[in-house]
């Protein structure tokens, strides 16, 4: 909403303040701005006179002109093709500084002396929307009557200096000067200047000659009038300012008074063409598919939800966003049909999202003052009578179902005092009110105050809270924190748990990421095996972020390229978030999953790097495991095909026998460099039951360790092979590592050679030599008969 | 006789030099092996007369100390020479670089959240979640924003049911979903981080995804006052104990009144400058008393209970705080600027 000074002041005094501290305070209300700016920034024009006008024969276009400023001459160069002898115009002297920052000095244009320059409206910083066909063309020209040699800026009323407020959904009562005065004038105790609404009405009544029929509930009050001998001209130049400084474009007296209306009081009117408009008004809901043409020329088709008013037949005007092309004002219009009516907010909202958004409806969308439908009727019928020679008929068409009852709330002053948390006095409480013009009395420390309708947003006791606070300065309240009783905040468990988890795998040396949770069809469908339980948006903004994801592989994929493409060869990523499935319900549940490329620490001149491969990634899932106190036996690896990994090198990964995610190389045919992925269900990992840390005994003897290597069938796991051993070593084998894995000279193609290492310890006593190679021997044994294995090397 | 031979002797065990481990096997040998020169005098005690073998045994005591001193102090002088040679030998170009090891950092959204989650578990809030896949009811409804309601506009949703399911807009549901669980239960003191959803075109302000803190006490008697309070221990945590907050009434529909935030411009002090627009201060979250629809919407007496919420942007605070000017470098999630964040956060700065 933009307020000039110059057209605020009309309803409160504000001449004589410094408009930016009106701006400041009114933020310090809850009314923020975005921008205060003049109309004009230009300094040095004066109206001048053209006295003469000579083409100049060396030029297609330019002028030689003799300007009169009062105190001087002037010959000015001018370039503009309305240029003519006698016309009053704006001129930038030397010394002039235009809005751009162009300052105006003597020059030669094609060889004459130019000292100065006759402006157009686009060179004193007027913006072309709000400029005619005509201005838009060449210079600027003034009214035969302007003063000579004075200030153009000033006589334009360009001075004038606006606030641009960015205002809060709740102040539709705001989008209206008064709206705005009430407001200022509450800051600074300054009464309201109510607008004249005075009219001579003549003895046609337009009851006598047309009927209005109301058939829905969406409109609350419809009231119309009727005006005639209008004369459509030129609005008067402190009209069209005040438009401009609002962000309107001047048009005509007609149009204009129709838009300064609302301006003022916030109640949109529309003006009907009387003749063509007939003379039956029937207000109705459209019928679905019905077609209408709107005054921009383009046929719409209606839905039931629309509210139109009619000429009993057909729609002559889409209710508060846009009137009918049949009934628009014409440069020849005589008669007009005044409505000022309060539609569903709801509905206009809906409509007008659909068609188009206006001043009109957005002022519908957030609330009218039903109090102020008849007074801007009159308003208007007052203005065109001054300004457009109109008659105004007596009567009035109505149907009025609306409440104009001021609202009565009662608030105590405990109550108010307990939410701000402030000791106020019951005169600072009545003193606000006044400043605000609620009446209000006070009993037994409980008010009783009335609202006017004019704040729809003012209810309930709550909103007089504010309203006392907001005048009176929350920035007086005091901070203190809440007397509550001691006791320590926590984290829910599945918080607490991806926060340890996020914790290891950033200590194990990878980044944690944070990407989007939208993704584009294909990507929604990678690495996740059902391709029916996806969530897909009604309203996306694009195709690539259409689907909700079910993965978050694809979306380590994206950081994957990003980075390669910016020449990052090395990745050790993970990202910890939701992913989402629809079955009956929605379903949605936390993930882990991390990606590794490349080299997995930083390689030194000294030793070489740990390459990224599934050993490395399997071995940090592993470690992960383990730090959450499971034992080995707790969780397996299965191999297992799994959408986009690599069918030989991917695996399934089991705690308790029940699947808690997976890992393996990204598929070849899906990115060609080896990248390996892991996906763990944290919240399934944060629900097992892990026992308590019991420290065990450090054994007192000595441990014996013995190595034995085999050659085995190529494709034998070696998983095969340790349960053997375990089982035949029984409970003095302690643990078996594997330390070497050949296939190459001495091992057959379809064979390979795993090394082990075996350690033995007894808890009770010290093992002797007879003991550790009786079970070393057993092992031997039955590994060779029950893995098929040759004992290479003891 | 003997006696002169012994100080002579004894001179000659001073005066002896060895530098290397032979000329300390053949001092060993000659003087203190058994068939060395002081065991040859100690051979002749049984011809001493006997009052003389008290002074002659003091002498072939401090003959025999002498040479092991001597021994002694001459070993230790070679293995340190040896030892010296050694240190020589392994000296290293210590300017040569040392090993990296991989580093990895949490993303620096989560570092504001989980600063901001410990402040409050330190006051005794829960950190709670709640569904990002959220029903209309809970999203808008619940927070007093019926169907048609203006205020949606600022909020344009991803809808996956029309009017019914959507991708939360904010944070704000996990309130109603805290106190329809809690049922009339207080104190309640919560914060939910989370991700959140709007149909913004991606620039450098704006993010069509992003993450809310959500704060909600619930109790008797809750005011401006403690929220204020309350507020005044976030922006100090995160911004420095300098700090101070300044309100300014705005309009949520489910507070009432409604309050904008703004800290004390951390760069200038509040003197004014490019970072806070010359304001002095910089527009931080929005907080309010809880709206009594929503509190009885979701089962509190309004009239017995009031609450306090506020929200937070880790985004807008971690822009603000290590100068990041485009919210998009928070999911591109491009190595080189989250490398920035592998650090502490400094300390001592400026003393």
């Amino acid at each position: 909403m933009k307020v000039s000074k110059k057209f605020l002041n009309d309803y409160v005094q504000v001449e004589d303040l410094d408009f930016r501290e009106v701006a400041e305070k009114m933020v310090a209300v809850g009314n923020e701005y975005e921008t205060i700016e003049k109309i004009s920034q230009a300094t040095g024009i004066v109206i001048g006179k053209v006295l003469t006008c000579e083409n100049i024969a060396t030029s297609t276009h330019l002028h030689a002109c003799t300007v009169d400023v009062k105190e001087d001459v002037l010959s000015i160069v001018c370039g503009a093709p309305n240029v003519q002898a006698g016309q009053k115009v704006l001129v930038a002297k030397v010394g002039a500084i235009l809005p751009d920052g162009t300052e105006i000095k003597k020059a030669q244009l094609a060889g004459v002396e130019s000292n100065g320059m006759i402006c157009s409206l686009s060179e004193i910083g007027i913006e072309s929307k709000y400029q005619s066909e005509e201005d838009k063309a060449g210079i600027h020209v003034l009214s035969d009557d302007a003063p000579l040699g004075e200030d153009a800026i000033a006589y334009l009323d360009f001075d004038d200096e606006v606030i641009d407020f960015e205002l809060t959904a709740n102040r539709g009562d705001l989008l209206s000067l008064l709206g705005m005065a009430y407001e200022v004038g509450a800051i600074y105790e300054r009464p309201v200047r109510l607008p004249s609404e005075e009219i001579q009405e003549i003895k046609e009544n337009i009851e006598d000659e047309m009927t209005l029929k109301v058939e829905t509930d969406a409109c609350s009050i419809y009231l119309a009038k009727k005006v005639s001998d209008v004369t459509i001209m030129e609005s008067p130049q402190w009209m069209k300012e005040r438009l401009m400084a609002s962000g309107i474009r001047p048009i005509n007296n007609v149009v204009d008074i129709s838009n300064y209306v609302m301006l003022e009081y916030g109640q949109p009117l529309h003006f009907f063409d009387a003749e063509r408009l007939g003379k039956k008004i029937l207000v109705r809901m459209a019928q679905e598919d019905e077609q209408m043409q709107t005054l921009d020329g383009k046929m719409r088709t209606l839905t039931s939800k629309d509210i139109v008013i009619t000429n009993g037949k057909e729609p002559v005007a889409l209710a508060g966003v846009m009137g009918g092309y049949d009934t628009e004002i014409e440069m020849d219009t005589k008669e007009i049909v005044i409505e000022a009516a309060i539609f569903d907010s709801v509905k206009i909202r809906n409509t007008s999202k659909r068609i188009l958004r206006s001043e009109a409806s957005n002022r519908y969308e957030k609330g009218i003052d039903p109090n102020r439908t008849k007074k801007a009727l009159q308003r208007a019928c007052h203005l065109l009578e001054k300004y457009a020679h109109a008659k105004v008929w007596s009567g009035m068409l109505q149907h009025d179902k609306t409440q104009k009852a001021d609202k009565k709330i009662t608030i105590s002053l405990q109550k108010i005092n307990t939410v701000l948390g402030m000791e106020l006095t019951k005169q600072e409480v009545l003193s606000i009110f006044e400043r605000l013009q609620f009446k209000a009395t006070e009993q037994k420390q409980v008010f009783e105050v009335l609202v006017p309708t004019r704040r729809l947003d003012v209810n309930i006791p709550e909103d007089l809270i504010e309203e006392v606070g907001r005048i009176y300065g929350f920035n007086q309240v005091v901070g203190t924190l809440p007397v509550m009783e001691m006791r320590k905040g926590k984290r829910s468990p599945l918080r607490n748990f991806t926060k340890k988890t996020r914790d290891f795998f950033v200590s194990m040396g990878l980044q944690e990421v944070i990407t989007y949770t939208l993704l584009d069809e294909v990507k929604a469908h990678q690495f996740v095996e059902d391709a029916t339980n996806e969530i897909v948006l009604l309203n996306p903004m694009s195709e690539d972020r259409k689907y909700v994801r079910r993965s978050l592989i694809p979306s380590l994929l994206e950081v994957f390229d990003y980075n390669m493409h910016r020449q990052q060869k090395d990745l050790a990523i993970f990202e910890i978030a939701n992913v989402y499935t629809k079955e009956e319900t929605y379903h949605e549940k936390t993930v882990f999953s991390a990606l590794l490329h490349g080299k997995l620490d930083l390689s030194s001149w000294e030793k070489e790097a740990i390459q990224a491969d599934f050993y490395a990634l399997k071995g940090m899932v592993e470690t992960y495991l383990e730090k959450l106190g499971l034992s080995k036996g707790r969780y397996q690896f299965e191999k297992e095909t799994l959408k986009d990994l690599h069918p030989g090198r991917s695996a399934a990964i089991y705690v308790d026998r029940k699947k808690v995610g997976f890992l393996g190389q990204v598929h070849p045919a899906l990115v060609k460099q080896e990248v390996y992925v892991l996906e763990l269900d944290v919240q399934s990992l944060s629900e097992i039951s892990i026992r308590s840390i019991k420290a065990k005994e450090v054994t007192k003897f000595p441990t014996v360790t013995k190595d034995m290597a085999f050659v085995v069938d190529k494709s034998l796991p070696c998983e095969a092979i340790l349960k053997v051993m375990q089982k035949a070593g029984g409970r003095l084998l302690k643990e078996v590592k594997v330390f070497d894995v050949y296939q190459g000279e001495n091992v057959k193609e379809n064979e390979k050679s795993l090394a082990f290492s075996l350690l033995f310890e007894d808890a009770t006593k010290t093992l002797t030599d007879e003991e550790v190679m009786g079970i070393f021997d057993k092992i031997i044994a039955v590994v060779t008969k029950e893995c098929n294995a040759v004992l290479r090397d003891k | 006789m003997k006696k002169e031979e012994m100080t002579k002797l004894l001179e000659e065990i001073q005066g002896c030099s060895m530098h290397t481990l032979e000329e300390i096997q053949t001092f060993k040998n000659t003087y203190l092996g058994k068939k060395g020169k002081i065991s040859l005098f100690a051979s002749y005690m049984k011809d001493v007369p006997q009052e003389e073998k008290k002074t002659f045994g003091e002498m072939l005591n401090q003959l025999r100390t002498q040479a092991e001193k001597r021994l002694e102090s001459a070993q230790k002088e070679v293995e340190n020479k040896k030892l010296q040679e050694k240190l020589a030998k392994e000296t290293i170009d210590i300017s040569l670089p040392g090993v990296s090891f991989k580093r990895g950092s949490v993303h620096p959204l989560t570092k504001i959240i989980e600063e901001v989650e410990e402040l409050f578990i330190s006051m005794g809030y829960d950190v709670v979640e709640g569904p990002e896949v959220e029903e209309d009811l809970y999203n808008f409804e619940k927070l007093n924003l019926p169907k048609g309601h203006p205020a949606r506009d600022s909020q344009d949703s991803f809808y996956i049911e029309d009017e019914k399911i959507l991708l939360r807009t904010q944070t704000s549901p996990v309130q109603a979903r805290e106190m329809d669980k809690n049922k009339e239960k207080t104190p309640i003191r919560m914060i939910c981080p989370g991700k959140t959803y709007r149909r913004d075109d991606d620039d450098a302000t704006h993010s069509h995804q992003f993450t809310q803190i959500e704060g909600l006490v619930v109790g008797e008697n809750i005011s401006v006052a403690h929220l204020k309070g309350t507020l005044e221990e976030i922006v100090k945590r995160l911004f420095g104990e300098e700090r101070t907050i300044r309100f300014r009434p705005s309009y949520f529909p489910f507070t009432e009144p409604s309050l904008e935030v703004d800290v004390s411009c951390f760069k200038c002090g509040g003197a004014g400058c490019s970072l806070c627009k010359g304001t002095g201060y910089i527009e931080i979250l929005g907080s309010g008393i809880v709206h009594p629809n929503v509190l009885r919407g979701c089962g509190y007496d309004p009239e017995k209970y009031t609450g306090f919420a506020f929200g937070i942007g880790p985004e807008r605070i971690a822009m603000l705080k290590y100068g990041i000017s485009d919210i998009r470098n928070f999911y591109t999630n491009d190595l080189r600027f989250l490398e920035n964040f592998y650090r502490e956060e400094g300390q001592n700065e400026g003393k």
